[in-house]
């Protein structure tokens, strides 16, 4: 039983990826002493935050078989014009009305993905090629934006809250856990529940596995994919204003770019690129390993330009391992030869 | 009446864009019986079981379940009459689990929001309990085998109540003793009561598994009636309104000298020590089980993978075949076993499929085509092959079974071949066709190529043969010629 549990799992993804994160944190700790310390760890989580979120959305469209490269778009459109509608109406309350209002701009932007995708049912990655650049355009064309140096008080003093504080004995420096950090565990407590205890869920796998037999199993194909969009949406918007918040300005583009690295992470995880198979425990993961790749090499003494040859390097070797295991299980069945079929 | 009619169609009629798919069809279907539903492709079976299915709605005619009259049917409807679709592909989920496979419709059907995996289990445990199914409920159904996959569909197509249950074409991916273990649930399904409609066009399924049987052909009903009553040659007589009388294969140009020498070839872990010679005018067949090795050995004398050792000598010359670039240059061609994923490119034209490997003859030395000539060579295959299409422009795809099979030979036969390799020529392809295309190997044979066909239809390796190799565990167990064949002798060989 036992050994079956290993077996098991040294076939999984999320344990090679769990090892790597290890290794690299062993690695950086050796070289600085610093990686292992109370307010490293708090800094990994707090830069966690933003890309987590968008990795959970990325995810579910990728499990159904999509892929959107709109959500860095689509959260800035939505955190620039609701600071921008707060700011013209001088407004002073808390945080509650930012979030309220970005999270009914992403259901919005959401929809209109989502109407492209489920009803017109056209390709996911063009839709959301274009829908991006939508998106840009008319925070840059109709908003005019430039960057925000202040933003409602409420949302700064909801992204510099803390929950606690972490020190460091030796050196003395601290870091503050952000409340926001709370929003994070909340979505994937909530895009948990979703995934695996309701038929919506599953329906997401079923249709990431084959979409004409989740129609004729009696899936609302079309309403799941909406409501996907919808919800993805949602989640990356309210990552955008929390980015935000945390920084206490309003920036339209540094968000931009983004989808690559936050696809990288939930691939590397992972989730089949072709849909249908993924777990969160491998999404998170593969995030947490492309943000400690972001924030740690500097640790190790890596210049930060090496970072994106590494983070290619991982993508790689993440895709390779996989790869691996597919020509491995096809191998072990006895023929590398497809059996007839048609 | 002991024995009720479950299902009767009445006088279906059904076009699509001017064509007549379903020309006034009906039939019957008496509960707990096993009907076979048989007819070359576009005869209308798909049609007509769409409509039974509710999925295509029929221009005219009627659809009676017992006592109750449908002009036109939903695909709810049907289900709540007692009727559950097998399809080809069998609608699962590869990347889900067993039990998920098998729960998801009750549970979609009972509107549930939320998941339940107790219930879920105990639903599948009861499903694969009607047909004593032993299967790990957690095991992922893409890592299943096509049988069982099979199995799963049938077991997620009982839990409805199903008094009639519709099979297309359930045996093409399976092994015999697959197919036997699906005849026994057939007849298990029997004795509970269940019918079954069996779509085929292998007659000896039919004689083996059918009480009654029905044909079509043009989207004409042909006849209706005992399956004891019906015997071979009026089995493709109903089928295809022609008669057959396949002689068998005598060669008349054999060559002195081999065109193909194989020595102590070998493959690891596929095949070992395959020595074999073919002469020109010969049709040597080689047949085995799946895994025998057939396969393997065909990719290796086509340069697709590549042999670890023995020898190949074309014409006296040894050669060496790493590529199919080389297995072309010297004069092999081979036909692939899935023509439609490795033979064809089906959205192209037929004519840019049949001359698809002689395009470097039809340009000139910077590489730009010849129109004229490319029309001409286009025009010359289509004739002399008769592929059945108005026009050489429309796409592959448009093309039956027997058809496609058609472009890929006339592929290679543009080129100038001194051997031919076929991979299971007529698989998926109907009974007049498939004469048609022994007909035209046979042809070829004459006019001096050497041909090899691998099959595991045993019938067509006896009749179109005049050698035949048989494989078993990647060696060659017997040789015989074709006089010594016979149904016994060679299963015996390959067991």
């Amino acid at each position: 039983m036992n050994n079956r549990f290993f077996k098991d799992l040294t076939k999984r993804n999320e344990f090679y990826i769990f090892l790597v994160i290890i290794v690299m944190g062993v690695l950086i700790e050796l070289r600085s002493g610093q990686f292992f310390t109370p307010n490293n760890i708090v800094d990994l989580l707090s830069a966690l935050i933003v890309p987590g979120m968008f990795a959970l959305g990325a995810f579910m469209v990728i499990v159904s078989g999509g892929v959107d490269v709109s959500f860095p778009a689509l959260a800035s459109l939505s955190m620039y014009a609701t600071t921008r509608i707060l700011l013209d109406v001088n407004y002073q309350g808390g945080v509650w009305l930012p979030i309220l209002m970005s999270l009914a701009f992403g259901a919005i932007l959401g929809a209109f993905n989502g109407v492209l995708i489920a009803t017109f049912k056209l390709p996911p990655m063009i839709v959301t090629l274009g829908t991006s650049s939508v998106f840009r355009g008319i925070m840059q064309g109709v908003l005019n934006s430039k960057q925000l140096a202040v933003i409602p008080k409420g949302m700064s003093s909801f992204g510099t809250a803390a929950l606690f504080v972490a020190e460091n004995p030796q050196s003395g420096l601290t870091s503050r856990m952000p409340v926001a950090f709370l929003a994070l565990v909340i979505v994937l407590i909530i895009v948990y529940f979703f995934l695996n205890h309701t038929m919506y869920g599953r329906g997401l796998y079923a249709i990431g596995g084959n979409e004409v037999s989740a129609h004729r199993a009696g899936f609302n194909v079309w309403l799941i994919k909406f409501l996907l969009y919808v919800g993805v949406g949602m989640i990356s918007a309210l990552a955008g204003m929390i980015r935000a918040s945390m920084m206490t300005q309003a920036h339209p583009t540094n968000m931009l770019g983004m989808e690559m690295m936050v696809i990288a992470g939930v691939v590397l995880g992972g989730t089949a690129i072709t849909g249908g198979a993924g777990t969160l425990t491998g999404c998170m993961l593969g995030t947490i390993l492309i943000v400690m790749v972001e924030n740690s090499l500097i640790l190790l003494g890596v210049p930060t330009f090496w970072q994106s040859f590494f983070l290619g390097v991982l993508i790689i070797a993440g895709m390779g391992i996989s790869a691996l295991q597919v020509t491995r299980a096809s191998k072990a069945k006895g023929s590398v030869v497809r059996e007839v079929k048609q | 009446m002991l024995k009720d009619n479950i299902l009767k169609v009445v006088d279906i009629k059904k076009s699509f864009a001017g064509v007549q798919a379903l020309k006034g069809v009906s039939m019957e279907i008496k509960a707990g019986e096993v009907h076979c539903l048989a007819g070359e492709n576009g005869s209308g079976k798909s049609t007509l079981i769409k409509i039974i299915s509710g999925v295509y709605t029929p221009d005219s005619g009627e659809i009676h379940f017992g006592d109750k009259v449908y002009e036109r049917l939903t695909p709810i409807e049907s289900i709540r009459n007692g009727v559950q679709v097998i399809y080809q592909d069998f609608s699962i989920f590869p990347n889900l689990s067993v039990m998920e496979n098998l729960a998801f419709n009750q549970e979609l059907a009972n509107k549930r929001r939320l998941v339940n995996r107790k219930r879920m289990r105990q639903i599948a445990e009861e499903a694969v309990a009607k047909i004593n199914f032993d299967i790990d409920l957690d095991a992922k159904v893409g890592s299943l085998s096509v049988a069982n996959k099979q199995l799963v569909a049938i077991c997620r197509a009982l839990m409805f109540d199903a008094k009639l249950i519709i099979m297309d074409e359930p045996t093409t991916a399976l092994t015999r003793k697959e197919v036997d273990a699906l005849f026994r649930i057939i007849l298990d399904l029997k004795k509970q009561g269940i019918a079954t409609l069996f779509v085929s066009h292998k007659l000896d399924e039919v004689f083996e598994i059918s009480e009654r049987f029905t044909i079509l052909r043009s989207g004409e009903k042909v006849i209706t009636g005992d399956t004891s009553e019906l015997d071979n040659k009026k089995f493709t007589y109903y089928m295809t309104g022609r008669e057959f009388e396949e002689e068998p294969f005598v060669p008349k140009n054999v060559s002195e000298e081999p065109v193909l020498t194989v020595e102590n070839l070998g493959m690891n872990g596929f095949f070992k020590d395959i020595s074999f010679s073919l002469h020109k005018g010969e049709i040597l067949g080689i047949t085995g089980l799946l895994g025998s090795g057939r396969t393997e050995l065909a990719l290796a004398l086509f340069g697709l993978q590549q042999a670890d050792t023995g020898t190949i000598t074309i014409e006296g010359k040894p050669v060496k075949l790493n590529t199919p670039q080389d297995a072309i240059k010297n004069g092999i061609g081979y036909v692939p076993e899935d023509r439609l994923t490795e033979g064809l490119h089906l959205p192209l034209s037929i004519g840019e499929n049949t001359i698809a490997a002689e395009l470097d003859k039809l340009s000139n030395k910077l590489g730009v085509f010849d129109e004229e000539k490319k029309k001409q060579e286009i025009n010359r295959w289509v004739k002399e092959l008769a592929i059945a299409t108005p026009d050489p422009n429309n796409a592959c795809s448009t093309l039956s079974g027997g058809n496609q099979q058609r472009v890929v030979l006339a592929k290679w036969l543009a080129r100038d071949l001194k051997v031919l390799i076929l991979n299971g020529p007529t698989v998926g392809v109907d009974i007049g066709s498939k004469y048609d295309i022994h007909q035209i190997l046979r042809g070829l044979a004459e006019q001096g190529l050497g041909i090899i066909i691998i099959s595991d239809d045993i019938p067509e390796i006896i009749t179109n043969c005049s050698r035949i190799m048989i494989m078993k565990n990647g060696r060659i167990s017997a040789e015989l010629s074709a006089e010594e064949a016979d149904e016994q002798t060679l299963t015996r060989y390959m067991m």
